[in-house]
Formats: structure tokens, sequence, C-alpha cells
């Protein structure tokens, strides 16, 4: 027996009492502990086309906003999304059946219209990409959703912590100093990030 | 309506979230901060902002195509 036990055993307290009592109390410790945690968000970032540079900045910013601590890890394409110039960020619609392809001018009806232009036509046109492209970004400004680089800098501003892959990085050939964005800030590997998201209460990979 | 006031009209998720967060910075504690928005999607997550955040959400009304909120700076 305990020196708590005995303490509670010569107040009178059953163990049945000194157990409940304890439960009750654990139950509010952990609940106060919960709340004064900061929640924190780790997310991989994997992709590098213009519509899927918009997930994680879009929730790295918002996190940050609700007072979270956040931290992007990216790898592989989405290693373009640390480039100091997103201006050559690009969508297709080849190999992609679930983008539309709409036009952001025009009368409603216009508007409306999906021009489901077969990929082996799309895929064979040059410069297919740039138009696919600049209609996305006209299509956001007409919705009043941000830019690339607006949200990545909202990120930044609110503190968002952002890491490169080394690995990728050679693989890919980039020069960081050259290419990329100062705040990057660290360069390093998995077993840097693995431990980043394991203290998570959200980790995502995209 | 309070004097501080910020016209996230037109803009879309995520950005009068992010703006609110940055208009709030300026605003004394215990004062009001408004939000105009046009964004369907804000009514949930201005509640959901505030209910993270800490700040209180004083009212969320809607008149036309306009959402107001006014939100006390508290946390």
């Amino acid at each position: 027996m305990s020196k708590i036990e005995k303490a509670a055993a010569a107040a009178g307290l059953g163990k049945e009492e000194l157990d409940k009592w304890f439960d009750e109390r654990f139950a509010a410790k952990m609940e106060e502990l919960n709340k004064s945690k900061t929640p924190s968000m780790s997310i991989i970032a994997t992709k590098g086309t213009l519509d899927w540079a918009y997930p994680p900045f879009i929730l790295a910013s918002t996190a940050a906003a609700l007072g979270w601590e956040v931290s992007i890890f990216f790898t592989f394409y989405g290693l373009l999304l640390l480039k100091k110039d997103l201006s050559d960020l690009k969508v297709t619609p080849v190999g992609n059946p679930a983008m539309p392809m709409k036009m952001p001018m025009g009368p409603d009806w216009f508007k409306e219209i999906n021009w489901n232009i077969p990929n082996i036509v799309s895929g064979n046109i040059p410069g297919f990409e740039n138009v696919a492209t600049g209609l996305m970004k006209e299509t956001f400004k007409g919705k009043g959703v941000a830019t690339i680089e607006d949200l990545r800098e909202l990120s930044l501003e609110a503190e968002v912590k952002m890491h490169a892959c080394q690995m990728t990085v050679e693989v890919f050939g980039f020069d960081p100093k050259k290419e990329f964005i100062d705040e990057v800030d660290s360069y390093c590997g998995a077993a840097s990030f693995l431990p980043m998201a394991k203290d998570s209460d959200v980790t995502l990979f995209i | 309506m309070s004097e501080h006031v910020l016209d996230a009209k037109g803009l879309n998720c995520p950005l009068p979230i992010l703006k609110a967060k940055k208009a709030l910075k300026a605003v004394p504690a215990g004062e009001i901060l408004t939000i105009l928005s046009t964004d369907p999607g804000s009514v949930a997550d201005f509640g959901a902002f505030c209910n993270q955040t800490g700040n209180e959400l004083v009212s969320s009304s809607s008149e036309g195509d306009v959402y107001t909120f006014e939100i006390r700076h508290t946390a």
C-alpha cells in the first residue's frame, strides 16, 4: 500500500473513492494540458504544379492564423514551390481528366462550357500548358483567390517553417542559394522530418 | 459598427481569415473588429477561427450577399 493509499484509508476513504478522485483529477489535468498546448502541423509538399501548390500554402497560412506552429517539408516536385520565381508553375489538363477547361471571360453561358478537348489533341498542341495555366490564374483571380506568391508570403510572415529535402535538391540539380528563397529554414532529410511529424497534432502528405 | 473595419468582400478562402488575423493585431484588446465578407464559407470559418484563437465572435449576420462578423479581440 502506498503512502497516499494509507493516508486515504486513515482518513476513512476507501479505494474506490480514491480511484474516483484520481480519475477526475487526471481528466481535469489532461484537459488543462491539452488546452495550454499550442497545436502543431507538419506537411510534406511533393507536388510542383500550379493547382497542387495551393493546398500546402492554404493550410499552412490558415493554421498559422489559428495560432498553430507549422512546418512544411518540400520534397521532389514540391521543391519548385521554394523557388524565388513562382511564375513558371504550370497546370495542364493532359493526364488530368478531373480538370475542367472553362473560360474565365465572356457571358455566363460561355463561361459554363467545359471544353472537353481530348488528351491526344491537347497533348500535341504546343503551348497548351501555357493556355491552361493562364486560364486557371485568370479564373482564380476572378474568384478572389490569393496567388501562390501571396499565400507563401503570408505563410512566411506568420513564421511557417519551410524545410527542403537535401537529397532531391541534389537529384534535381537545384542551386538553392541562387534559385530558392532565403527563408528556407533547413536543408535536411527524412530523419529530420519524422521527429517533427511525430510531435505534430496534424500531419499531411500533399 | 465599430471603428475597426476590415472589408474582405470579393476575397475567397482563406484570405478573409488571414486578413482578419492581421487586422486583429492592430485592434486594442477588448475592442471589436467588424469584418465584411462575401465568401459563404466564412460563416463556418470565422466561428472556427474564434473557437481556436480564443477571440470572441460577438455577432454573425448577413444581408444580401454580404456577411458581417464582429470579433472582440480578447486573445
